[in-house]
């Protein structure tokens, strides 16, 4: 009996073996840089992490195929390397002895990406599962672009500048053109003051208008 | 009732001609005008590639004989005669006929404000996070990134295909690009607005302009200097390598730099110093002028070589560390046991033990020096080296924003000697009725010129812009320098000219000024010039393509221009500077004719003091 346990442990464990190595079928390499992503907040890879990564690549299983089949003894995890880098499988409980399709493993981990990565506190630089390429999220784009709303905001800016500018030429220039039509019409009325030869204000006076010959005469004149 | 050159208000000097509102605004004019983006983008660079420090000593010779002298004489020129350039020309004698020098300004003005807007549409663009230079746009289906961006670089990316969406050849001119089109347009109304009535407002725009790129030049030179990598750019950029001296290009860039830097033969100085009064001492003003300018080159050379230091230091660092992580996760090495300081010592174990699988990396060569040799000079050095290592500073925005506002600013003050140059003259020439104010004429200015300018927003826009630029503002300032010479000593005579100058001045002209301007000055000038042409000639004129389907991408392609481009090339050389013969070819073939007339009385050259005591007098 123990004999017959001990051979099918071990038969699991070759075929275990077998599944899970370098280049294998369905299997993925995975590198993980925790030094580079926390700096001096580092912790170390040990065996429960990787426990921790079994159990987030059931779980991202779990969630891909909702059938609620995967256990953490379904993945398995072999050479790990100081790097921290390991290669990893997951098996099919259901199928004796074989894994899961590598296309589902890896649909499974691309819809889970965000959450094993956090469980990690690393991102998809640091956290690299070598044959899944990531989607890259799309910049941020603002409706209006950025550079045109501050295009606008310089040209109205420079447009009141000219506006300005023009405005108090204009308004300089009918001044200066007033003051000259000023100065003209006191040079017509000096100079009509002076065209008469005589000037006005000797005009105004009694000689100019009365006679002053007639006027003495007056007295001689009989009334009628 | 004396009449004014123009109907706009202005304080009226007897002659009705503007004036400085003081004397520092002109000095800061010319010093604008002289100092300009070649200050920052193209003495750097020479001094760089002709052995650092020991360039100084052809540029300082050159400054000495050529430069002061040429400046010096076009400002007593100006400040004398009191006109433009075609009417100072023509007052020295019809046959010089000034319009090369304006044709030049015209040329200049066009396409040096198309280079400012490239400096606009990099400033506006420069208030996102993050910089949009800084990361490669994702590819269709979001899985990688754009391949032409990914190839090259992100800051090569965003110049040659987000801004000026470049055409793989010259021929092929594209379409017009609307967002250039309307940075276009708002620069010419910036250049509008400050030169909207002539020097009362460019005087006032001046103080600004010109001050303020010195302010970001210092601001550079503090962070520049602190940053990593600053002091190995630095001794680069300085140690002296004596045997440079030996090769005669040196002194011909030399030459060529002094030149081309002060701004001489536009017309443009001439303009400035017709608007001074003519008891200024034009001396000082010429030295003050030419040694700032130098000045400023050798300071701006510091802060652009800290970060050029900085950039090739960083990428260095990054060379080493992609190799590094290469290294690491082939051998699946624990993380940071191969750091930089090592990393020389655990390549040379590993080559020995494991060579095929260090040699299957294909690890690149890291070399601070390679990366300290990488020099590049004008649009490149500030749309594409420089913007890359502002990414890498940290508050990478504001430092953006202030390097585009400090090109801005230079650029916008040579832009006002430019339309100086085009302004002065059509005023003087009264193209427009006396009634009709300055504001339209400059007005009219700006709107054709923004009008011609738009052919360079079209894809092949930045290469005709480089024949521009090699060809119309090269050759042709040598040759109207020279003539220049020539006609104010030979056929003006230096003797009436040297009274002029005393009489300006107030004291003799020194015996420097007599032997520079008759014969070390257009000597050194006809040298360049044969020089400059025979170095032209050597090999077809070719421009490098940015093109995608290129083999070699993302190095840029060699090509020759086409015939008829080459045509345009030779056209925009020799026509400037075949305007003084042909107008003196004119006017000698006028004169045979008039000759023959009995009422002919030969037409006098007009002389300095002569011309000022006839403005003295209102004319009735």
């Amino acid at each position: 009996m123990l004999r017959a346990l001990l051979l099918i442990l071990s038969v699991v464990a070759i075929a275990h073996a077998e599944l899970c190595k370098p280049d294998a079928q369905n299997a993925f390499k995975v590198r993980i840089s925790i030094k580079t992503a926390l700096g001096d907040n580092a912790y170390a890879w040990d065996a429960n992490e990787e426990y921790l990564f079994k159990a987030m690549v059931a779980f991202a299983m779990r969630r891909y195929s909702s059938k609620s089949a995967t256990q953490i003894s379904n993945v398995l995890l072999c050479n790990v390397t100081d790097r921290v880098s390991f290669w990893f499988v997951v098996t099919d409980s259901s199928k004796n002895v074989t894994t899961v399709p590598g296309s589902e493993v890896e649909a499974a981990i691309r819809m889970n990406r965000n959450r094993i990565n956090n469980a990690f506190l690393l991102s998809d630089k640091t956290l690299q599962f070598l044959k899944i390429t990531s989607t890259l999220s799309p910049p941020v784009d603002p409706p209006t672009p950025v550079w045109l709303i501050v295009f606008g905001v310089v040209l109205c800016l420079i447009v009141a500048g000219i506006v300005f500018l023009i405005v108090s030429g204009i308004q300089k220039h009918k001044k200066k053109n007033k003051e000259p039509t000023e100065r003209e019409n006191l040079e017509e009325k000096v100079e009509v003051t002076l065209e008469n030869g005589i000037p006005c204000e000797a005009l105004d006076l009694k000689a100019g208008h009365i006679n002053g010959v007639f006027a003495a005469d007056d007295d001689r004149f009989t009334s009628l | 009732m004396s009449q004014d050159l123009s109907a706009t208000p202005e304080a009226p000097k007897e002659d009705g001609r503007p004036k400085w509102d003081n004397k520092f605004q002109y000095i800061l004019s010319c010093i604008g005008f002289a100092v300009g983006l070649g200050n920052v983008w193209r003495f750097p660079y020479l001094c760089q590639i002709h052995g650092g420090g020991a360039f100084l000593i052809p540029y300082f010779i050159a400054l000495l004989f050529e430069g002061i002298p040429l400046l010096h004489l076009e400002l007593a020129l100006g400040q004398c005669l009191r006109k433009g350039s075609i009417g100072a020309w023509n007052t020295i004698s019809p046959y010089l006929g000034g319009v090369g020098s304006w044709m030049v300004s015209v040329l200049v003005s066009l396409y040096y404000n198309t280079v400012l807007t490239w400096v606009m549409w990099y400033f506006i663009n420069s208030f996102q996070e993050p910089l949009p230079w800084s990361v490669c746009p994702l590819n269709e289906n979001r899985t990688g990134f754009n391949e032409e961006c990914y190839e090259s670089t992100a800051v090569n990316y965003f110049w040659y295909r987000k801004t000026l969406n470049i055409t793989p050849d010259i021929a092929e001119s594209g379409t017009f690009r609307w967002w250039l089109i309307l940075c276009l347009a708002a620069c010419w109304a910036i250049v509008y607005l400050c030169t909207i009535r002539g020097i009362e407002t460019t005087g006032k725009a001046i103080y600004v302009t010109a001050i303020f790129p010195y302010l970001v030049l210092t601001i550079f030179l503090i962070q520049g200097l602190t940053l990593p990598g600053a002091t190995e750019g630095l001794i680069y950029l300085f140690t002296p390598n004596l045997n440079t001296l030996k090769n005669p290009r040196v002194w011909l860039d030399a030459a060529t730099q002094i030149f081309f830097s002060l701004s001489l033969a536009f017309g443009g100085l001439i303009a400035f110093a017709s608007y001074n009064p003519t008891k200024n001492d034009c001396e000082k003003d010429a030295v003050t002028v030419a040694l700032v300018n130098s000045m400023t080159s050798l300071y701006a050379s510091i802060p652009v070589f800290s970060v050029l230091g900085f950039k090739a230091k960083t990428a260095y660092w990054d060379c080493l560390d992609r190799n590094i992580i290469n290294i690491i996760n082939e051998f699946d090495l624990p993380e940071e046991s191969i750091m930089r300081q090592n990393y020389t010592s655990w390549i040379s174990f590993l080559n020995s033990s494991y060579p095929e699988k260090i040699a299957g990396l294909k690890l690149k060569r890291c070399e601070l020096q390679e990366f300290l040799d990488q020099s590049v000079s004008g649009t490149g050095l500030a749309f594409i080296v420089f913007t890359q290592a502002i990414i890498l500073m940290p508050g990478s925005q504001a430092w953006a924003i202030l390097f585009f506002i400090m090109l801005f600013s230079l650029g916008l003050s040579s832009m006002f000697g430019n339309i100086e140059g085009v302004f002065t003259p059509l005023l003087e020439l009264q193209i427009i009725h006396k009634p009709a104010p300055k504001e339209l004429l400059s007005g009219i200015i700006c709107l054709i010129s923004f009008l011609i300018a738009l052919c360079f927003t079209l894809g092949s826009g930045s290469y005709w812009i480089d024949i521009f630029d090699r060809y119309a503002a090269s050759v042709p300032l040598l040759i109207i320098a020279f003539f220049e010479v020539i006609g104010v000593v030979y056929i003006y005579k230096i003797k009436r000219f040297s009274e002029d100058v005393e009489w300006m001045t107030g004291r003799k002209l020194n015996l420097f000024w007599q032997i520079t301007w008759r014969f070390i000055s257009p000597l050194l000038l006809l040298i360049v010039f044969m020089a400059f042409v025979i170095l032209q000639m050597q090999k077809p004129p070719s421009y490098t393509a940015w093109n995608p389907k290129y083999e070699g991408f993302p190095m840029k392609e060699e090509k020759v221009y086409p015939p008829w481009v080459q045509a345009i090339c030779v056209l925009l050389a020799a026509l400037p500077g075949m305007c003084v013969p042909l107008v003196a070819l004119f006017h000698l073939v006028k004169q045979r004719r008039r000759s023959k007339e009995p009422s002919f009385v030969l037409p006098e050259v007009s002389s300095c003091q002569g011309a000022n005591s006839s403005f003295s007098h209102p004319k009735e």
